[in-house]
Order: structure tokens, then C-alpha cells, then sequence
């Protein structure tokens, strides 16, 4: 899933103090799962505005609506009937949900409500941690399934580093370092004469570098 | 005797069969060229060549080819420095045409320390390729002529390729691993991390004798000699990948005050001797940090001057 974290509310404030009828989306997809953007969230983010706005003597109107989805233009098409009663709208769905909102409402000034972190997933219940870089050739497969891209700090793909210690990354004593594991995991499956090839440099054509990325499926292309 | 790959005095010194000795000097964090000269002017004939770190511990500092220009002028051999961080491999390349162009003839290769450890933590790394690959992109350029996409090199460089080795980071019994794949990339030496755990660098040596590395590359062996106790302190603990015994910190507690620094350089000469001995260890790599106005001394007491001249 993709991974986000709420925004610190004094952020949020300062963005929308000019505003008195803000709408606050939601996003019943990823950031329902990590709990930071569902219905919840929506109506916590929603009451904290309200009860600022009176605190300032500010009449502010908070409207909330939670979407099945905001990456989808299908279901974006839901808030037609109330956005026109807004003024500004916070979209707390990753990075995306609010720039399909810019898109779809254009007149619209909206703003985020969260900050997009990564794509990765529940490592334990309250914490998640980084799984994929979305570099468009995935090759875990030559790791023994674990990600050096986007889990080793340096994305070496000839790893470890001379920092590697007790497991640890040399950028902190809080980040694994994903090369121990991926020698331990391919020598325990007897692979370690996979690690002694050589990896050459790899092509970032796929991945951001090689400028916004876009797929299209023929098929479905109505 | 077959022909040298670049050249340089370094690889002249060991492909004599002499026991090598190398020097470090970090460029100045602005544009100093006095003091950076005085610094290597403490390793002038005594060292076959100095180690010139490009942006260490990930602070920025006069570029390292720039550095080693300097210090060629001046009549020390440099080694050029590179690390993966803060080049994509056009930049990469290219610094290595120019630096190459301009008479250099030693380069190592590293990945780099990351950014987060140095003065600006906020900036973007680049880690295009890592430092195997880019071992690998100088020999292919010196021997091939080839740059990474396959197109040819309007006159190979011929560098001399260093790598760098640490036996103490982990998992340690895949570090001689590694050794042998960067020498299967293209090292043609490699310098190792500073050496304090001797039972450990032993025991890696006798790994790497046993897999014949020694004979297709040069090893030589990292000193760093310990200046006090509270640098022994700092090492082991916030150093990652490094290894200091507890028997070192011990003994440079002993030796009382005022006589740690003296202690620490004794404790580096047993090293260089027992490394003059040991198999497969070809020369060795002095890293005084801050220190160079130390090492004629400490070389002339660890008995390798006069350097040979080649
Ligand atoms: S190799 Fe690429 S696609 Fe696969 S997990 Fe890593 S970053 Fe994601
Ligand atoms: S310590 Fe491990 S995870 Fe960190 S940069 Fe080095 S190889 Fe990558």
C-alpha cells in the first residue's frame, strides 16, 4: 500500500486560514489501511477545524465525504454535487487524491492533508516500513526477494557496504540493513554463488528518472 | 614482464615486489591549496602514493581530482578518490577522462559514506551505480574503451584501480566474497578499512590466501594509528564497520597520560611488521588522519624508507 502520515495540524491550519467552507476528503483506499486518511480521520480533521475556526470567533463550515477511491475518476465524479458549496477542499488521500481533485474541479483550491511517504506495508500493528521504489523492472528475484533499491540506503546492487554492522544500516541504528539480509536469506537457500555474480549498472528508464511515467493498456483502452 | 596497466609509481613499486606504503590526505574544506600542500609535502618520498578522499565522511571539500592535480604538481603521486554518491555516470565518466587527461593514474573506488553522516544531510544521493560497477566502468574504459553504453572512448584511460576492503563489517564470511568480486571487476589493489582486530584480519588474509586473491590483486593491509583514548572510544562505537578490540582500548588506557598517542604508534608499528611478514599482504595503507606531519617518522621507524624509486 502506500504509506502516508497526517500532516501536523498547525500546517493544516495556516494553509486554510482564509477559508470559511472547507471540504475534507477522505480516501477509503491505502490511507484508510494505515490511519491516516479514511472516514475516521476525515470527521477527527474535520472537528479540529470546526472547533479552531470558533476558538479564532470564525464561523468556519467543514463538509466531510470519504471516497471509495481517489485515484479513480469514476468515483471522483461523487463530489460534484457538493463541492460547488466549498471554497477550499483538504484531500487526505496520498499525493495523488488531491491532484485528481485539482484536475476534476479546477477552480478548486485544494490542498493536502497528509504527506505521501512510501510504498511498503505493516511490519508490526502502528508501524510500517518502505517495500518498493517502483523502479519499473523489478529483480528481487536475484536478491532472494528482498528489495536492495529501495530497502539499502545506497540501492547497491553489488552490496554490502563497508558500514553494514550487526545487521544494521550505517545510517542509523534503526534501519536493517537489507544486504545482511539478503546474504543470510540466499546462503540459508544455498544461493549464495547468485550474490558472486556480477550486477551491471542498472537502466533508470523505468523508474522516475526516466521522466513521468504513464502505462496503457490497449486493451482496456476504450 | 608483462606490460603496466597505467603506470603509476604505485603500480610500478608493486609490481617490483616491493612492500608498499601509502599515504592519505584529506583536500581542505575550502580552497586552502597552502595547507594542503603542507599536508602532502609530510608525505613527499614517503609514501608511494597518497590517497586523496573526495568529499569524506560526506563533507564537502575541495573536489578530489582537483586535490591530487595540486599535489601532482607539487611531485606526489596521488590516488584519486571517487565515490558513488554524488555522480551519475555521465559525471562519472567524464571525471574520469578529465582526471585521467590531466595525468593521474591511480583511482579508488567507493561507494561513499552517506550523505546523512556529513554537513549536508539534506541533499539528494545519487548512487547511480555502486562502487563494484564503477570498478568495473574504469576497467572496461582502460581495457576495452568502451564507455558504459558500449560506444567507444577517444583514447582509453589507463588507471591504475583501487578498491577498498573492509573484513570488519558484515556479514563477515561474505567480505572475502566480496573481495573476490571486486577483484573480478577490475581492482587491481585494494586498500582495507583501518586493522585493529588483528585475530580478525588474520583469520580474513588466510581466507583470501586460501582463494588465491593475493595473486591477482594487490592487498594492502589499513593502519590508522590511535592518537588517544578518547579516538578509540569514538571509533569503536560510532564508527560503523568498525572494529576495535576492547585488549587496544585497554592497553592505550595503560600506557598513561601523555603517552597514549606514543602507545598508539607503537601498537602501529607491531601491525606494519607483522604485516611486512604476513602472506598475501602486499604493502600498507597509512591513514593518519590529520596526523601526516607524523608519518615520515612513523615510517622511518616502521623501517620502510627510503621508498624505492622505480
Ligand atoms: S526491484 Fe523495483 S519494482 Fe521491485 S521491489 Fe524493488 S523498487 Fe520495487
Ligand atoms: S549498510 Fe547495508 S543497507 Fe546500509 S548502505 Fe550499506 S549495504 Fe546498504
Amino acid at each position: 500500500m502506500i504509506v502516508a502520515e497526517s500532516k501536523p495540524i498547525k500546517e493544516l491550519l495556516e494553509m486554510v486560514k482564509d477559508f470559511k467552507k472547507i471540504l475534507v476528503v477522505g480516501c477509503k483506499g491505502c490511507v484508510t489501511v494505515c490511519n491516516v486518511g479514511g472516514a475516521k480521520e476525515v470527521g477527527i480533521l474535520a472537528s479540529s477545524l470546526r472547533i479552531h475556526g470558533r476558538k479564532e470567533g470564525r464561523d468556519v463550515v467543514v463538509g466531510e465525504h470519504t471516497l471509495e477511491r481517489q485515484c479513480d475518476p469514476e468515483y471522483i465524479d461523487e463530489l460534484e454535487e457538493i463541492v460547488g458549496d466549498y471554497d477550499a477542499v483538504i484531500s487526505i488521500a496520498c499525493g495523488v487524491g488531491p491532484q485528481f481533485l485539482s484536475e476534476r474541479y479546477p477552480e478548486k483550491k485544494v490542498f493536502p492533508g497528509v504527506n505521501t511517504k512510501f510504498m511498503g506495508g505493516a511490519v508490526e500493528h502502528g508501524v510500517w516500513a518502505e517495500r518498493c521504489a517502483g523502479c519499473g523492472t523489478c529483480a528481487i528475484h536475484l536478491f532472494g526477494g528482498l528489495c536492495p533499491i529501495a530497502r539499502c540506503s545506497k540501492s547497491l546492487l553489488n552490496g554490502p557496504c563497508g558500514g553494514s554492522s550487526h545487521g544494521k544500516c550505517e545510517i542509523s541504528k534503526d534501519v536493517d540493513c537489507i544486504w545482511d539480509m539478503i546474504v543470510n536469506k540466499m546462503t540459508e537457500q544455498g544461493r549464495l554463488s547468485e550474490l558472486l555474480e556480477f550486477r551491471p549498472p542498472k537502466s533508470w528508464t523505468t523508474a522516475r528518472d526516466g521522466g513521468p511515467r504513464k502505462m496503457i493498456r490497449e486493451e482496456l483502452v476504450k | 614482464m608483462s606490460e603496466l596497466k597505467a603506470g603509476s609509481n604505485l603500480e610500478k613499486v608493486l609490481r617490483a615486489g616491493h612492500f608498499a606504503f601509502t599515504g592519505e590526505c584529506g583536500p581542505p574544506q575550502g580552497a586552502n591549496v597552502e595547507h594542503l600542500i603542507e599536508k602532502g609535502n609530510h608525505l613527499k618520498g614517503v609514501v608511494d602514493a597518497v590517497n586523496v578522499t573526495d568529499n569524506q565522511t560526506a563533507v564537502v571539500r575541495m573536489s578530489s581530482w582537483a586535490a591530487s592535480l595540486i599535489l601532482l604538481e607539487h611531485g606526489i603521486e596521488p590516488n584519486f578518490q571517487m565515490v558513488c554518491r554524488d555522480r551519475n555516470r555521465l559525471a562519472i565518466q567524464s571525471d574520469i577522462l578529465g582526471a585521467y587527461s590531466m595525468g593521474l593514474r591511480n583511482m579508488l573506488c567507493l561507494s561513499g559514506d552517506h550523505q546523512s553522516f556529513g554537513n549536508h544531510p539534506e541533499s539528494k544521493n545519487v548512487y547511480d551505480i555502486d562502487s563494484m560497477q564503477l570498478i568495473h566502468t574504469v576497467k572496461t574504459m582502460r581495457d576495452e574503451g568502451k564507455f558504459l553504453n558500449g560506444s567507444d572512448v577517444d583514447v582509453a584511460p589507463k588507471f591504475f584501480i583501487g578498491a577498498a576492503s573492509n573484513p570488519f563489517a558484515e556479514p563477515f564470511d561474505f567480505r572475502v566474497y566480496r573481495l573476490a568480486k571486486k577483484i573480478d571487476a577490475g581492482a587491481d589493489f585494494v586498500q582495507t578499512q583501518c586493522i585493529y582486530n588483528m585475530d580478525k584480519f588474520r583469520e580474513f588474509m588466510k581466507r583470501a590466501v586460501d582463494m588465491g586473491l593475493h595473486e591477482k590483486c594487490y592487498i594492502l593491509a589499513g593502519v590508522t594509528p590511535m592518537k588517544s583514548v578518547g579516538m578509540a572510544l569514538y571509533m569503536s562505537k560510532q564508527v560503523p564497520g568498525m572494529d576495535v578490540p576492547e585488549s587496544l582500548i585497554k592497553r592505550l588506557r595503560g600506557a598513561g597520560k601523555g603517552k597514549v598517542a606514543e602507545e598508539g604508534i607503537k601498537f602501529a608499528l607491531e601491525q606494519i611488521e607483522e604485516f611486512k611478514e604476513m602472506e598475501g599482504v602486499a604493502g600498507v595503507h597509512l591513514m593518519a588522519i590529520e596526523w601526516e606531519h607524523k608519518v615520515p617518522e612513523i615510517a622511518e621507524r616502521a623501517g620502510v624508507l627510503p621508498r624505492p624509486v622505480v
